[in-house]
């Protein structure tokens, strides 16, 4: 992905799109399984869609994918992964400073690519705020309060803590807004979301704008319907919220490991730092030892900068996923919530219903059968994301993981060849003098 | 490009050749202390072999509890195929009679730079470390330490032909008798004023002023460097341990993950794994701080010998200065006047002159305490000459030793450095397999 200058943020302006270059040209064409969804602009609104359909991929276009990739692992069929089934491409970068009268705030761009019938275009290139994301967000929540909606970064940040328009600040905020796009563009529904399309397309968000008020909290309040208690929750959604506990729980100490790994490194690292320049400081009154232990000075140097190096990778890259995961478990928690809200509203009104027919023989109301509809959907379509969450995070971790490995291995290769180069240094002398002792 | 002589056993590590472990690196440092062939090695093989603690009661008749040291000896000759080597003559030592070895060589060779004995406490120790002198790792290192003594000593042109040396090393009972015997402990005096006095030399030698000079400034520098490496090693054991908390949750974690449970339930071993590999490291890095330290206490050593040189010099000038004024004495004496004061020209100016027979014999005993002056000095200045030009012949031996030996100490350091890399990127490594996998 590429990232724009950050030193000197430029001024605003948005290029006409003949003249930018899409992240993703590079990218395979043509795209050969097209999403059979004919239009439907309700399928993402409505509640009350049963499970086959609710996914745009069909069962058999489902079965066509796994006849051409039948070799593939199962992780590659994953939609991060493979590029074939893809048909809608998002990028953000290029994040640039705005300065206006009322406020300071940074903008970033949003590319989209892709062939989906729903957009008027093929390419689309706008700048949005972290404002228009969050607005976006809600939205989603809002019209789609069966599915996952993935996390944004944080909103808030402490004024004088951390520096809002620091190049660090503003590249992790970047790329997790990168990562909160690509996963709802992944979704096989959420991506079908008109609010995602306007974000993606309209060249000015503003007008919407009047909504983003309104917090989650008074959003989310809508759907809880006339404060019904849940009996039970049923054990596979029970044994959903536990594991997510459990796993939210896991992550946090991961991170306060992490946390403490760095401030240990750091402390070394100033150790580290004076153990090399006593080794400058001792060549100075050497003759024969002098390039020796300027040598080793040098080793020395070079292994703190390898180990500044990782570390800036553990806090810059590392901590951040790590922490977005604990937002998006939380995601996860309130979906299981409303879930049971939503139970627990049809188990209300069905008790009520069956009381009044004992009565009067009226037959089972339409608001019953609704509900009824609604706790099914919502069911099919939590369990649907939840295996999608799964695996996106087997894969989220496996990459995380892997690159924390990486970045160590990195650091000792450096290290190692630092010393190695010294040895060699050393012995060259070595045989040097030998050679000429006996000539 | 070949090594000079191929035919003995190697000297230095062969270039390129990083699997050297630094045990080997320290071998190649004796083998070349046995290349260089004192008549003593070229006799006998060296070991200090264990160590021991006995109990028994000192010399205020208290129980006390100490290390003895087994010293073995043995002919150093080639033993053929599938025989077994002769039994070695062995005998025990505690520290002090090591200490006592040393100031016995300090007093009868105060030209020579004698080589120093490792430290009776331990110092300059990183908090996991034992400072207790009981402590079994703490006397295994003092053990090689002694050894390494011997060593230096048995190799040294000049202290290896020392009789009382070769006793200490086959002499178990009669040692100490012979030690005192020699009558050493007269000239200790000698040598505690020659460290501690406050004199000042008109004329000190440039290149010892010079070499005091070098002598302070290593043993800053070495001091220093001690105390940082203590200081690194504490902080690098901290980042090793903290990873192994990554084992305990990576286990927890996997306990509640289907698929993902045995990539991470390994990858937790690798990080105990690693989090355990750092007490090796760091009990291998002690050996070069031991090296670094004999240097250290070497410089202790150097410094001794400058102001020996220091001491016959001034001792030297005040002779020079005394006959000088004897000779004035006399000239006044001869002459009648009195340029300096003295009292008894007072008394004779006040009380009348002396007869001439009185002033004859008072000349005469001058020119006999002249003559013994003019003795005295020449001795001096052959003394001074003589301390010079050997002690200068062992300085110029010295420093060739430890420029050799630091830079074999830096490669040996090198290497285990990168051993510790080695390490790091094997275990990440696995754990990035296991990572893999999940």
């Amino acid at each position: 992905m590429s990232v724009g200058a950050l030193k000197g943020l430029a001024s605003s302006g948005q290029k006409p799109i003949t003249e930018i270059l899409h992240p993703l040209s590079a990218a395979e064409e043509p795209l050969s399984v097209t999403v059979n969804v004919g239009g439907d602009k309700e399928a993402g609104l409505t509640n009350g869609t049963p499970v086959e359909t609710s996914s745009p991929a069909s069962a058999s276009s489902l079965f066509n994918r796994l006849q051409l990739d039948d070799d593939l692992e199962a992780d590659v069929r994953d939609l991060y992964a493979s590029t074939e089934t893809r048909d809608l491409f998002v990028t953000v970068d290029d994040p640039k400073k705005h300065v206006s009268t009322m406020e300071t705030y940074i903008t970033y761009r949003v590319s989209t690519k892709t062939t989906r019938i729903e957009f008027d275009l093929p390419e689309y290139c706008v700048r949005r705020r972290y404002q228009d994301f969050d607005w976006l967000r809600i939205k989603l929540e809002d019209s789609q309060p069966t599915h996952l909606i993935p996390p944004l970064p944080e909103k808030f940040v402490m004024k004088g803590v951390v520096d809002r328009f620091s190049e660090e600040f503003v590249e992790t905020r970047m790329k997790a807004l990168d990562k909160f796009l690509k996963r709802v563009a992944d979704h096989p529904v959420l991506s079908f979301n008109p609010h995602l399309n306007a974000f993606l397309s309209a060249k000015d968000l503003n007008k919407r704008q009047g909504l983003a008020l309104l917090t989650k909290v008074g959003e989310s309040v809508k759907h809880v319907a006339g404060g019904y208690k849940l009996r039970a929750r049923p054990a596979e959604f029970c044994a959903m919220g536990e594991y997510l506990d459990t796993f939210s729980q896991k992550l946090g100490t991961i991170d306060r490991i992490a946390q403490r790994i760095l401030k240990e490194q750091s402390e070394y690292l100033t150790e580290l730092r004076e153990y090399g320049t006593v080794y400058s400081s001792w060549a100075t009154s050497e003759e024969e030892l002098q390039r020796p232990l300027e040598g080793v000075a040098s080793c020395v140097k070079t292994c703190c900068g390898a180990l500044e190096d990782q570390s800036e990778s553990m806090s810059q890259d590392f901590l951040p996923v790590l922490r977005e995961y604990v937002l998006y478990i939380e995601s996860m928690k309130n979906v299981l919530r409303k879930r049971d809200q939503t139970q627990a509203e049809y188990e209300g009104r069905l008790e009520a219903a069956i009381l009044r027919k004992q009565e009067d023989r009226t037959p089972m109301p339409v608001e019953v059968e609704k509900c009824q509809d609604k706790v099914e959907c919502f069911n099919a379509d939590l369990k649907a994301d939840w295996e999608r969450w799964q695996s996106n995070k087997r894969q989220d971790f496996k990459q995380l993981l892997t690159g924390m490995a990486d970045k160590n291995i990195n650091h000792y290769e450096k290290c190692q060849a630092a010393w190695e180069s010294l040895i060699t240094l050393l012995q060259d002398k070595q045989t040097e003098d030998k050679t000429s002792e006996t000539n | 490009m070949m090594m000079a002589d191929s035919g003995s056993t190697e000297e230095v590590a062969v270039i390129g050749n990083t699997d050297i472990t630094s045990a080997e690196s320290e071998n190649n440092i004796i083998n070349t202390m046995v290349e260089r062939g004192t008549a003593l090695l070229r006799k006998m093989e060296i070991n200090v072999a264990e160590a021991e603690k006995r109990t028994g009661k000192n010399t205020v008749n208290m129980q006390e509890t100490y290390t003895v040291y087994l010293i073995e000896t043995r002919p150093a000759e080639t033993i053929p195929e599938g025989a077994m080597p002769a039994a070695p003559d062995t005998l025990w030592r505690r520290y002090s009679e090591f200490e006592l070895l040393r100031t016995y060589l300090l007093v009868t060779f105060p030209y020579i730079i004698i080589p120093p004995l490792p430290e009776k406490r331990a110092e300059f120790v990183w908090h996991k470390l034992s400072a207790d002198n009981l402590d079994p790792d703490f006397v295994e290192r003092r053990r090689v330490g002694l050894e390494n003594f011997l060593l230096r000593v048995a190799s040294h042109p000049v202290l290896s032909n020392d009789q009382i040396f070769f006793l200490f090393l086959t002499e178990e009972k009669g040692w100490r008798e012979a030690v005192l015997d020699t009558g050493f402990q007269d000239k200790v005096d000698s040598r505690l004023k020659s460290l501690s006095a406050m004199f000042r030399v008109k004329n000190p030698d440039k290149r010892f002023t010079a070499l005091k000079q070098y002598s302070d400034e290593l043993n800053t520098v070495i001091s220093q460097l001690l105390r940082v490496r203590a200081r690194v090693a504490d902080r690098m054991y901290g980042v090793y341990k903290v990873h192994g908390n990554y084992g305990r949750v990576f286990s927890e974690w996997s306990a509640i993950e289907k698929e993902m449970g045995d990539g991470l339930q390994s990858a937790g071993h690798h990080m105990d794994t690693y989090a355990a590999s750092i007490d090796d490291i760091l009990e291998e890095e002690e050996h070069y701080a031991d090296q670094l330290k004999e240097y250290l206490f070497y410089t202790d050593a150097v410094r001794s010998v400058c102001r020996k040189n220091e001491l016959i010099q001034y001792e030297l000038e005040m002779e020079v200065q005394d006959l000088a004024h004897k000779k004035q004495q006399k000239e006044e004496l001869l002459s009648g006047t009195v340029r300096i004061f003295s009292l008894k020209g007072m008394t004779s100016k006040l009380f009348g002159q002396e007869t001439q027979e009185q002033r004859e014999s008072k000349v005469a005993a001058l020119d006999q305490s002249i003559h013994e002056g003019e003795e005295t000095v020449l001795q001096k200045n052959k003394e001074c000459k003589e301390f010079v030009r050997s002690a200068w012949e062992d300085i110029e031996r010295f420093k060739e030793q430890k420029d050799k030996d630091l830079r074999e100490a830096l490669i040996s350091y090198a290497i285990m450095q990168i051993s510790m890399c080695k390490k790091g990127i094997q275990v990440w490594s696995n754990a990035k397999e296991c990572f893999n996998k999940m």
